[in-house]
């Protein structure tokens, strides 16, 4: 930090509208906030966009907003969730992220104190994800105008030679792998939401998956025809995407999907179905049959697959169902949300 | 899972549809209906239709307060959300409930009205105790299940002596809405009902006495898991066999005869039956709602807010009040899955997960598929 820059009062300070202003104080905060807890070469050159060395062959490019509510939740918080998700967006393509690009629309009085939370949990993610926050933006808007904090991403990666993940590539008789358990994140974002409390603390899944990816590759290589993150709308959601790209239908065997304990009494206790719920740091792939037990075996020696589960398979269907074995013995579709999944009154 | 996985094991549902099975006997038709939408999800969910043999078929009834809340009613509670001193406080599936011109609760408060999701009626309890200067209203809803929470909330309101604090009572009670099925002329013809579980624990067992002893029908009650479903089905059609009907309590890790007192009286002090109701689906049915006795009138919304009865029209090509008796089927309806769905819902049956429609539409209609290959 030059000598003209004050430093931020971290304990009691917070972001008012100069600080988006363009002027000295915008500076202080990118500098004694963003910079610190991003800490890299490229930021610290202070331009206004960074360049850096472009491999030989295919790059993938995402971008992506994040909006949650609460912004601190267990397991993580909005600035940890920007970089898992936007590297999980890169990953999905089988490609190793990179560089990052962050935004902030930040709302007048949001205190320092949890700017900086944010911030550095962003730099830690990074750091441990062994890519770099390269280049950014910072906005201030009047107190109402926004939640608290939004952020704004966007990644690019590298695809190794010969990958070209795709759901049209995906075959009848192709299998259904889930890197672990479903609804973590959704649920731990709803107990701190609503103030619910449950004898056992839900963790937020939120994590990247570009390691565990890459061990797939090794052990797939192209018999992986595509891979999803099953975000909002959860795996229920990402399975239809699928049979829609795919023109395939889908079996699920619903004993083989892995739901921790809390997690479905939570679901009970709130009449949601885990299928529904939202998850930041597990993946599904579809996988050609002769290779699934291969990839399978990768995931599972994989920290963050060791719960991977083959729940599925592809099948030809003309009408795209994604259809489930329940465990009870009867039959199902899993469906699309309807708009936001909503607790029942009974 | 404790206490739930008990009642989803696999080996018990397979016995258990091989008794039904062997029990049903061949030569004849078994027509139950389910009352509780809770019934009607768990059927969809589990799949429970691929374990009955084809001559046992299971009605859906109408035994979802959200359905069967006319659209006027949503109407009534969409101008009270738009006037500016009023936080409307709902349980979070009436949020999409559609009212006149698809409107809903949802819509209102994109537009700008203040409707809170809620968990509990004591949420509401403690935004009017953060929001003196607004007027919180409690859009009440549900059956007997639901009544005693909100006769909780309102004895909290007297003795914090909240004077901005009003609830829009829209409580409807189980036995007068079998009452009017069984009466109407056009009901399919039913042999049975498997009684909701949750009312139960509240009124007990013996309110469903009369439609056993006077009409014949077997009652048998269910919890809401699918063993309970599926042993309540072989109970009722071994009822049947033996030409017996009575009241069975398949529910008695949790239903009693006589249901909660404490909780009855309670609802009995602070509610009064309305002269009729309006049900969507169903028509105007007497005595089969409720609203709040004179000694409460100070925190009823409909008089607080001078609010008047919006009575509007059902679609006329929604067939919801036929699938309701069990006439028709979901596909039956021309705008099953293409003006209805969950995203659209038109009529009741479509309105939550529970309708019969949204079930068969969420859940089941790839067997509408496979019927078409077979035949």
């Amino acid at each position: 930090m030059s000598m003209h820059q004050r430093r931020l009062d971290m304990k009691n300070g917070c972001v008012d509208l100069s600080h988006g202003a363009g002027g000295r104080a915008m500076a202080q905060l990118i500098a004694g906030l963003f910079h610190e807890a991003f800490g890299n070469e490229w930021l610290a050159r202070g331009n206004d966009q960074s360049a850096f060395d472009v491999a030989a062959g295919r790059m993938v490019m995402t971008t992506d907003g994040y909006v949650v509510s609460p912004l601190f939740f267990p397991g993580g918080n909005i600035g940890s969730l920007a970089v898992h998700g936007t590297v999980n967006d890169i990953a999905m393509a089988g490609a190793r992220p990179l560089y990052l690009s962050a935004s902030f629309i930040i709302e007048e009085g949001f205190a320092f104190s949890d700017l900086k939370r944010i911030a550095d949990a962003m730099g830690e993610a990074a750091r441990e994800a062994g890519i770099a926050i390269i280049t950014g933006d910072t906005k201030v808007v009047e107190r109402g105008k926004a939640d608290g904090v939004f952020i704004s991403t966007a990644g690019v990666g590298v695809l190794p030679d010969g990958l070209d993940l795709s759901a049209d590539k995906a075959r009848p008789g192709d299998r259904v792998l889930l890197s672990g358990s479903l609804g973590d994140h959704g649920v731990a974002i709803m107990s701190r939401r609503q103030n619910l409390t449950f004898d056992t603390e839900i963790i937020s899944d939120s994590a990247s998956l570009h390691g565990l990816v890459a061990d797939m590759v090794a052990a797939g290589g192209a018999g992986i025809r595509l891979m999803r993150d099953p975000t909002r709308g959860g795996v229920a959601a990402t399975m239809n995407e699928i049979a829609q790209q795919s023109n395939l239908g889908f079996r699920l065997q619903e004993e083989a999907i892995p739901v921790k304990p809390a997690v479905a009494a939570a679901c009970e206790l709130l009449g949601l179905d885990p299928l529904h719920v939202a998850n930041e740091g597990k993946l599904v792939a579809v996988v050609a049959p002769e290779l699934a037990g291969a990839v399978l075996a990768a995931m599972r020696a994989h920290p963050l697959g060791r719960d991977a589960a083959d729940i599925g398979e592809a099948v030809a269907d003309d009408h795209r169902f994604v259809q489930m074995a329940t465990s009870f013995g009867g039959g199902r579709i899993v469906d699309w949300l309807s708009g936001e999944q909503l607790p029942r009154i009974c | 899972m404790k206490y739930a996985d008990e009642f989803r094991d696999k080996e018990l549902a397979t016995g258990l549809a091989r008794a039904i099975r062997a029990k049903a006997d061949p030569a004849r038709a078994y027509r139950f209906m389910e009352f509780c939408g809770g019934h009607t999800h768990a059927i969809a969910r589990y799949g429970l239709e691929d374990m009955l043999p084809d001559n046992v078929r299971m009605i859906h009834g109408p035994g979802c307060p959200v359905c069967v809340l006319p659209a006027g009613r949503i109407d009534m509670a969409t101008a009270l959300a738009e006037r500016a001193e009023v936080i409307l406080c709902v349980y979070g599936d009436l949020m999409r409930v559609p009212g006149s011109r698809g409107s809903s609760l949802l819509k209102a408060k994109a537009r700008g009205a203040d409707v809170r999701m809620v968990y509990s009626t004591l949420d509401a309890i403690a935004l009017a105790e953060q929001n003196p200067g607004r007027e919180v209203v409690f859009f009440a809803i549900g059956f007997e299940t639901t009544t005693p929470p909100t006769a909780v909330m309102i004895r909290a309101a007297e003795k914090k002596q909240l004077s901005n604090f009003t609830v829009f009572c829209n409580h409807v009670l189980t036995p007068p809405a079998m009452r009017a099925i069984l009466d109407s002329d056009d009901t399919v013809e039913i042999d049975g009902f498997v009684g909701p579980a949750h009312v139960s624990t509240v009124i007990g067992t013996e309110p469903y006495a009369p439609f056993a002893r006077d009409d014949g029908k077997p009652v048998v009650i269910a919890g809401f898991e699918p063993l309970d479903m599926m042993q309540a089905i072989l109970m009722l059609i071994e009822q049947v066999n033996d030409g017996r009907h009575e009241v069975e309590n398949q529910y008695r890790r949790a239903v009693t005869a006589s249901g909660n007192q404490r909780a009855i009286r309670e609802v009995a002090e602070i509610f009064e039956l309305r002269d009729q109701f309006e049900w969507r689906g169903l028509g105007s049915i007497p005595a089969s709602a409720l609203k709040l006795r004179p000694a409460f009138a100070h925190l009823d919304a409909e008089l607080r807010f001078a609010m008047s009865e919006l009575v509007v029209a059902d679609n006329p090509a929604c067939e919801c009040p036929a699938i309701l008796r069990g006439l028709k089927k979901p596909v039956d309806c021309r705008l099953f899955g293409t003006a209805c769905t969950p995203e659209t819902p038109i009529g009741s049956c479509m309105v939550s997960s529970e309708g019969a429609c949204a079930a068969h539409w969420t859940y089941g209609r790839f067997r509408d598929h496979q019927r078409r290959l077979a035949s």
